[in-house]
């Protein structure tokens, strides 16, 4: 019980730092119907940022300072990269995101070296929050699922209640006509682009000092908020929130689950012949865990096709 | 004709390759409605979205109060006070009715016509009960009313409503042509484009009459009723 608990905890604030990556993503796609391949590399900048100023800083100043870094790159990127090859249509603007994913990858290997660094939880923020069962649960992870909450907080009052964030709701649903209307919607795209990488940067300054910091935490991390933007419904923040605390948990689950195709028909005495099939059928559900998220995303998909 | 307050001067447009505005040229005098009349494809949905820098003109000038909008972007033509009301109307379905009216309220231009959420309430109380519903639940005449006062509030000098009435049933089709009539009393001048020919007639002081991107005839509604052979060539289905 007590384990379950935990899995659904973990897997909990998994999908929330999820959700502050997939967040920017899916804001951005529904403004410019380009899925930025860059997105997930300014959450393992927000995380080299913070580790580079840890020490001159401190551990706070660190991870707001290292946002706001991340949040200038995004704008220059969206300024002089995006906006630049915006009208040649989208499979440029794809390639050119795809590029600066590379690239940036690249020179995180060439200034920190293609390994971990020593990005740490500080130690005044290292330790129990609570004890069940024995086990200690980290305070830090707490930790991070507030800040995600309360970002997610912030974003929600900033679009529902402000002139800003009905302007934005606007530009993303019909840009030349919120334009008409007198709005300087290239100006509204260039923040919405900013903030959302500020929010990647925010993650993985906070994630960055749990998990790892390395230069294949990008790709590690694109490949699943790519499922939850497309899972969540392209483009609607809260079919994001939803998708990402799904595939969190399911994930956090999964990998606790002793469990195989063959148990199944163990109950209803085939459990020899399962056994030996072999294969699938004795593969335990745990070592699936990783590509569970991509069974969602299909099971997405033909149920749209079925619609 | 009053001095003009937008004139439109030699304007040209293109679809990719294909050319569609040839050479227009209009004037719209200060607190006149103007209507473009014609047949579908002769240019008037064009001509508008060059005019507001929609569709980015590929030649002429569009002078505001004496000065060039054309090649500015979208927003900035608005501020300088042009206002549009689409076709399509072009709601933001996703928003309420409130917040739809808050997208169109801008400063305006200076000495342009101020108008208040309160004055848009007073001319379809339809608005006013639904203010706080989604407006993607309103109906077409409803629509078409929200659309109209979104951009009235932009305090706008000149308004360019592109086909107003198109899907309305007569009733809101004659409160729609009264209260064009009336803005255009309060001092804001209207570029209409109307497919239906009574109306246009009824409220316009001025029609021109566009074919193959271009003004083949300009005057006085009466004028037009007088030279039967361009209602015949240019109008008639």
């Amino acid at each position: 019980m007590d384990q379950i608990f935990f899995a659904l905890l973990n897997g909990t604030i998994y999908g929330l730092l999820l959700f502050m990556v997939s967040a920017g993503l899916t804001l951005i796609f529904g403004m410019m119907g380009v899925l930025n391949f860059a997105h997930a590399s300014f959450y393992m900048l927000g995380a080299y940022f913070a580790y580079t100023l840890q020490p001159l800083t401190g551990f706070w100043p660190a991870i707001v300072l290292s946002p706001l870094l991340v949040a200038a790159i995004g704008v220059v990127i969206e300024r002089y990269a995006l906006r630049r090859v915006h009208h040649f249509g989208h499979a440029h603007e794809l390639l050119v995101t795809f590029g600066i994913a590379v690239v940036i990858a690249e020179l995180v290997k060439l200034f920190y070296g293609n390994y971990p660094v020593e990005y740490r939880v500080p130690t005044e923020l290292s330790f129990a929050a609570f004890t069940l069962s024995g086990i200690d649960y980290p305070f830090y992870r707490l930790f991070m699922g507030a800040v995600a909450v309360a970002m997610f907080a912030a974003i929600y009052l900033l679009l529902t209640r402000t002139r800003v964030g009905i302007v934005v709701r606007s530009a993303i649903y019909r840009p030349a006509m919120a334009e008409a209307l007198g709005h300087n919607v290239p100006l509204v795209f260039m923040g919405v682009f900013g903030i959302g990488a500020a929010l990647a940067g925010l993650a993985g300054a906070v994630a960055g000092a749990f998990y790892t910091t390395n230069p294949n935490m990008a790709l590690d991390l694109a490949v699943l908020v790519f499922v939850v933007v497309v899972v969540g419904g392209l483009g609607s923040l809260g079919g994001a929130m939803l998708a990402s605390l799904l595939i969190g948990i399911t994930n956090s689950l999964a990998v606790g689950v002793n469990f195989s195709l063959g148990d199944i028909f163990g109950i209803v005495g085939l459990g020899e012949w399962a056994g030996s099939v072999g294969g699938v059928m004795t593969m335990r559900l745990s070592s699936f865990a990783a590509t569970l998220p991509f069974f969602l995303m299909l099971l997405g998909f033909w149920c749209v096709r079925r619609a | 004709m009053k001095e003009a307050i937008l004139s439109v001067q030699g304007l040209h447009a293109h679809y990719g390759k294909s050319h569609i505005l040839h050479g227009v040229s209009f004037d719209v005098g200060e607190g006149e409605v103007v209507s473009l009349l014609g047949r579908n494809g002769s240019g008037r949905s064009t001509t508008m979205k060059a005019i507001m820098g929609l569709v980015s003109p590929s030649g002429g000038r569009v002078m505001l109060r004496g000065h060039n909008v054309a090649g500015q972007r979208t927003f900035t033509i608005c501020r300088s006070g042009l206002a549009y009301v689409p076709e399509e109307r072009e709601i933001f379905f996703n928003l309420t009715v409130d917040e739809n009216l808050q997208m169109g309220t801008q400063q305006g231009a200076e000495g342009a016509t101020r108008w208040t959420v309160e004055e848009m309430f007073a001319y379809f109380p339809r608005l006013k009960e639904r203010r706080n519903t989604r407006a993607g639940s309103l109906s077409g005449g409803e629509q078409q009313m929200l659309t109209i006062c979104r951009s009235l509030l932009g305090n706008p000098l000149v308004m360019l409503i592109d086909e107003p009435t198109e899907g309305l049933a007569p009733k809101i089709v004659a409160v729609v042509g009264e209260v064009i009539t009336d803005i255009n009393r309060q001092g804001v001048s209207v570029v209409l484009v109307e497919q239906k020919l009574t109306i246009a007639l009824k409220v316009s002081n001025r029609v021109c009459v566009m074919g193959h991107g271009q003004i083949v005839f300009q005057g006085t509604p009466d004028a037009l009723a007088q030279t039967p052979s361009v209602t015949e060539e240019w109008l008639a289905v």
